[in-house]
């Protein structure tokens, strides 16, 4: 089991959370460019290690936050922010 | 103790695998020729080949085999065949969605289906029929149109009513009474299983019986870029220069890419899969199915192997989760309820290199003499073969061959997304 610290509920079972992605800005769709845009959609530094990602506690309190976790070891650390609504365009897979 | 009948030219080493040669071997105790040749790692080659998976053995033999490019190294941070290429689930199938991935991965059918001759290694595969369900109507459409586009590629597939599922699959609850019945499937008999492992070996021992050096337990650490062109590759053992470095690496390509300058879209996400106690020979078919997040198939060994979607978040840990055998087993049964009493032997977890379209990326990049052959995803150990083969000749002629074109990395820049995901993102 792998435990995700909730910034308003405290360490929970990661099964809660849904998965929101690299934080990454969005760019204003009114004045981006196509290629700007693509960057946002489709690219990601997909990194082996920190990486500061946006989470939804779905099974819980259902609010957005973001956190840091080491994407090779899975761990976390600090506190979560209560931001992060990240990004889902690029999750794996839409469950 | 049996004395072996020796004389000079029993004592030569055995290379070629047949039942003579089995018999032969047992008599005179002759030594099997080695398999994998070990070698001191040179300073260069003309290709380095990094990866040492399905796809970089493959693109090293056909480089061999029909190109006679030999001067090439395969370079494997672990041993060979220790990334998905050993951890999959071994589902062969050509019935995709677009017309372009229905010929490129029946093209790898036709090389896998002859790849035990060609390799004079017994790669185990069984044709056995693929069945994927459909729980409801929008996903019977799918299937529908999956099966107008399969029949117009010439690759057997139909859609199916639960009557003759009922009959290729006697075990499955086909009932209405099914938490989410089945209201019918796409039906491809080519497709099969194949042993992976065995894949891996048969392309290395070719590989290698050719003189190409395959350097497991050789890390690439950086690559060298000099005005806009690769010039080789800086590992744990030291440096390779190359003409040529081709990323094989899969779930870390984007890593690799990084240190050339190649950004890819990109997202590294671990897949889990697990096995049960063999038991007899009750299932032939390949059973799939997407809106379960499910798929079942035995090996010849009476094992059940089941797969599932990617992790939901993701990751470069290998590591299982209880919750992914929980919701594995609970989605079993609704389809074959009567396994209830089976038991899982182990899971394990492999890294998948999830692109937005579900589908690879192959063929030239923005530094020159660098070329890439990933975005496997979940799905990529059936094409194999005519990766290798296509990515063998692009290396030898400088010219990308037609079937891999679709699959540039360019389209994410030119607005020419594959579509792919209907048909490959449970459905390995
Ligand atoms: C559980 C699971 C089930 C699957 N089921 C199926 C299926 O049924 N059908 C199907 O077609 N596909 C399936 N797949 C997908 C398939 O396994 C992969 O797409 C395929 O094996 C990729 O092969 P590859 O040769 O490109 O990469 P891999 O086999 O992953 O090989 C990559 C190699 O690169 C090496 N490497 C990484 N970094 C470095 C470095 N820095 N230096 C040197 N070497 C490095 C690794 O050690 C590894 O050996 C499944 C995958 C998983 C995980």
């Amino acid at each position: 089991m792998m435990l995700l610290p909730c910034p308003w509920c405290g360490p929970r079972n990661v099964t809660e959370f849904a998965y929101r992605g690299e934080n990454i800005a969005r760019p204003d769709p009114n004045t981006a460019d196509k290629a700007t845009w693509r960057d946002y959609l489709y690219y990601r530094s997909n990194r082996a290690g920190w990486e500061r990602e946006g989470w939804f506690h779905r099974a819980g309190c259902r609010q957005f936050f973001s956190i840091e976790r080491n994407r090779t070891t899975n761990e976390t650390r600090g506190v979560g922010t209560p931001d992060g609504a990240g990004d889902a365009a690029h999750s794996g897979d839409s469950r | 103790m049996v004395r072996p009948l020796t004389s000079k030219l029993s004592r030569r080493p055995v290379k070629k695998y047949s039942a003579v040669n089995i018999l032969r071997q047992g008599i005179t105790r002759a030594p099997w020729a080695p398999v994998l040749v070990p070698h001191e790692l040179r300073g260069r080659y003309d290709v380095v080949i990094i990866g040492g998976g399905v796809h970089g053995l493959a693109t090293a033999h056909y480089l061999a085999s029909n190109h006679g490019i030999t001067d090439v190294a395969v370079l494997d941070k672990s041993y060979i065949g220790s990334g998905g290429s050993g951890r999959n689930t071994a589902i062969l199938r050509s019935n995709y969605l677009t017309p372009e991935g229905v010929r490129f991965y029946d093209r790898s059918m036709e090389l896998y289906r002859n790849l035990a001759a060609d390799l004079n290694f017994n790669v185990m595969f069984a044709k056995r029929g693929h069945l994927t369900l459909a729980h409801n109507d929008g996903s019977l459409r799918t299937m529908r149109w999956r099966a107008e586009v399969n029949k117009l590629q010439g690759v057997d597939s139909e859609v199916v009513g639960p009557a003759e599922i009922k009959k290729l699959v006697p075990y499955m609850d086909t009932s209405e009474h099914a938490r989410y019945p089945i209201l019918g499937a796409l039906y491809h008999p080519p497709g099969g299983i194949i042993r992976h492992d065995a894949v891996v070996w048969g392309y290395a021992r070719q590989v290698s019986a050719r003189g190409v050096h395959i350097h497991q337990d050789t890390e690439v650490r950086g690559i060298d870029v000099a005005g806009g062109k690769v010039t080789g590759v800086r590992t744990n053992r030291g440096d390779v220069a190359a003409g040529t470095v081709l990323n094989c690496t899969a779930g870390w390509s984007s890593l690799i890419s990084e240190m050339a300058g190649v950004s890819m879209p990109v997202e590294t996400f671990p897949l889990q899969a697990a096995v049960t106690e063999p038991v007899r020979p009750f299932l032939d078919a390949v059973v799939v199915s997407a809106s379960l997040h499910v798929y079942v198939s035995q090996t010849d060994r009476g094992e059940l192997v089941f797969g599932a979607s990617v992790d939901p978040f993701g990751s470069y840990s290998m590591r299982g989760s209880l919750e992914f055998i929980e919701g594995l087993a609970g989605h079993v049964l609704e389809l074959m309820p009567s396994l209830a009493k089976l038991r899982l032997l182990r899971s394990w977890a492999g890294l998948c290199d999830m692109t937005p379209d579900f589908s690879p990326i192959m063929g030239e990049t923005p530094v020159q003499g660098f070329l890439i052959d990933v975005g496997w995803g979940t799905y990529g150990f059936k094409a194999g073969p005519v990766s290798g083969e296509a990515m063998a000749e692009l290396v030898a002629t400088g010219k990308t061959p037609e079937i891999i074109a679709p699959f540039d990395l360019a389209r994410f820049t030119d607005d020419r997304l594959m579509g792919e995901k209907g048909a490959a993102s449970v459905g390995h």
